[in-house]
C-alpha cells in the first residue's frame, strides 16, 4: 500500500437523500468530492475562498461553502445540493420562481443562490427585504443586479406578498 | 496553485480528550482545525503549510454556551451563528452579537468559530475588540489541565499568542451584570458582507456628573494584535468631554496606534478613521447623561 493510499478516508454520507460512500483523501474539499467523485456538477466553484457562495450546499440542513469543508467533516452527514431540490420531476418552488422572474442569467451563481434562499426560507419563512439581502449577502452574482433574484425569493415565500411589500420592491426597482 | 490534497492528513478523534491526547503525544505536529473557514482557504490557494490536521468540528464539549449567575461561558467551538442566536449574548453583550453578524456572511458564520477567530490571531478579526472591552477571560485546556487568564494577556505579537502547541482554547468567559450604559461598535470595510475590516473600534463607557466615570476602548487593525487603547482611555477617564478634551483623546489615540499600509487600506487612512470613530463614540457618551 502506498503512502497516498494509506491516507484515504472512507466517507459515508447521504447526498440528496441517497446513501453514498467514497474513498478519498480526508482533506479533499466537499466541493470536489461532489463534482469529481459523485459527478454532481451542479455545485459550482467560484472563488474557492468562501467569499462568493457559488459552492453553497446544505450540510445537515445548514448553509455552508462546500469549498471550505474537508470531506471528513461531512462524514455521516446529510448533504443537499441543487440536484436535490427538484423532486419527482417537478422543480422546487424556489427553482420555479427563479425561472419565472428572471433570477438566473449565466447560471454560475444560481445553484448557490437557490441553496442560500432555501436555507433562509427554512429558517425564516417570511423574511423582509433586509433579511433576504443578508441571507444572500454571501452569494455574488455578476449578471442580474440582484433585484430579480430578490424578487424570486420573495415570491417563493409561502404566503403571498402584502401590498406594501410589493410596493417596496417596486420602489427599489425604480 | 491548488494544493495536492493527498499530501495532507486529517483526523477526527471524536472527543476533546482524544484530541488533547494526540496534541500531547506529538506537540506541535498537529494543527487543530474547527470550521475550516481560515485553513481551508489556505488549502485552496496552495499555501497551507501544516500537513497534519486534527478536526475539532462536532466536539460537543467545545460547542456550548452556558450561563450561571455570574458568568456567560461561550465554548470555543461555538459558531458565530450560535453566538448570534443566544439570548444572553443578545441581551447582555450585544456588541458581541453584532460583531458575530459581521463575521463573513451566513455560510461563514455557520462554520467559523469564536475559538478559531481568536487563535488565528488576525489583528483585523471582528470579535477580539469586543471581547477586550467586555474584559473577557479565556480558558485554555491541554491534557495536563486548564488555565484561565484575562483575554487581554492572550496576544503577544503579530499572530503570536500565549498558547502552547498542546493547548486548545476551551472557552471564553464574560462577567455578567457589569454592563456600561454606552456601547459602541463600528467597523469600516469595503462592503458590509464578508469584508475584512480596514479598521474597527469597540468602546464601552459611562458618564457621571458630566465626567467620564468608566471607559474601555479596543481596536482592530490598528496595532499588530487586537488591542486596548489604554492611553486614549487614560486621556478620557475622569474628564468632562469638552472640545479640548476630545482633541486630547484623538491625539492620544493617534500616538498609541501603529497602523500599517496593506492590501486593504493605508496607515494614514486607518489612523484618521479611527480618530473619527473615537469622536463618534464620545458624542454618544456626551449625549448619554440626561
Amino acid at each position: 500500500m502506498s503512502a497516498a493510499e494509506m491516507q484515504l478516508a472512507e466517507i459515508r454520507f447521504k447526498v440528496n437523500g441517497a446513501e453514498r460512500s467514497v474513498s478519498v483523501p480526508p482533506m479533499k474539499r466537499l466541493l470536489d468530492v461532489l463534482r469529481e467523485d459523485l459527478e454532481l456538477t451542479g455545485t459550482k466553484e467560484g472563488c474557492g475562498e468562501g467569499e462568493c457562495g457559488s459552492c453553497s450546499v446544505l450540510l445537515d440542513g445548514v448553509l455552508v461553502n462546500s469549498c471550505l469543508v474537508p470531506v471528513l467533516q461531512a462524514n455521516g452527514c446529510e448533504v443537499l445540493t441543487v440536484e436535490g431540490l427538484a423532486a419527482n420531476g417537478a422543480l422546487a418552488h424556489i427553482q420555479q420562481t427563479f425561472l419565472e422572474l428572471g433570477g438566473t442569467q449565466c447560471g454560475i451563481c444560481t445553484p448557490g443562490m437557490m441553496l442560500a434562499a432555501e436555507s433562509l426560507l427554512r429558517n425564516n419563512p417570511r423574511p423582509g427585504l433586509d433579511e433576504i439581502r443578508e441571507g444572500l449577502a454571501g452569494n455574488l452574482c455578476r449578471c442580474t443586479g440582484y433585484m430579480r433574484i430578490i424578487d424570486a425569493v420573495r415570491h417563493a415565500m409561502q404566503a403571498p406578498l402584502l401590498a406594501e411589500e410589493q410596493a417596496e420592491i417596486d420602489a427599489v426597482r425604480r | 496553485m491548488r494544493s495536492n490534497v493527498s499530501q495532507y492528513e486529517l483526523v477526527a478523534p471524536g472527543s476533546l480528550g482524544a484530541v488533547l491526547a494526540l496534541l500531547a503525544a506529538e506537540p506541535g505536529a498537529w494543527t487543530p482545525m474547527a470550521g475550516g473557514t481560515e485553513l481551508m482557504v489556505a488549502l485552496g490557494a496552495g499555501r497551507l503549510e501544516q500537513r497534519k490536521l486534527v478536526s475539532l468540528w462536532g466536539l460537543d464539549e467545545l460547542r456550548l454556551i452556558t450561563a450561571n449567575n455570574d458568568w456567560l461561558t461561550i465554548g470555543a467551538g461555538s459558531t458565530f451563528t450560535d453566538i448570534r442566536q443566544n439570548a444572553v449574548v443578545a441581551n447582555e453583550f450585544p456588541l458581541l452579537a453584532r460583531a458575530a453578524s459581521w463575521t463573513g456572511a451566513i455560510a461563514n458564520q455557520n462554520r467559523g468559530t469564536l475559538g478559531g477567530n481568536i487563535v488565528n490571531a488576525s489583528p483585523a478579526a471582528d470579535s477580539p475588540p469586543v471581547l477586550l472591552v467586555y474584559e473577557a477571560e479565556i480558558e485554555l485546556v491541554s491534557a495536563q489541565g486548564s488555565r484561565r487568564m484575562p483575554y487581554s494577556e492572550f496576544h503577544l505579537g503579530y499572530k503570536r499568542t500565549v498558547m502552547q502547541p498542546q493547548e486548545l482554547v476551551k472557552a471564553v468567559h464574560l462577567l455578567r451584570g457589569h454592563r456600561l450604559p454606552v456601547e459602541y461598535l463600528r467597523k469600516v470595510g469595503t462592503r458590509n458582507a464578508l469584508a475584512i475590516s480596514k479598521v474597527a473600534l469597540a468602546c464601552v463607557g459611562a458618564m457621571q456628573s458630566g465626567k467620564v466615570s468608566a471607559v474601555r476602548i479596543a481596536a482592530a487593525s490598528l496595532r499588530e494584535t487586537p488591542a486596548r487603547l489604554s492611553a486614549t482611555e487614560a486621556a478620557l477617564f475622569g474628564h468632562a468631554l469638552t472640545s479640548g478634551r476630545i482633541q486630547a483623546a484623538r491625539k492620544a489615540l493617534l500616538q498609541e496606534v501603529k497602523p500599517i499600509d496593506d492590501i486593504r487600506s493605508t496607515a494614514s487612512y486607518r489612523a484618521h478613521v479611527a480618530a473619527n470613530l473615537l469622536e463618534d463614540f464620545l458624542e454618544q457618551m456626551a449625549a448619554s447623561e440626561g
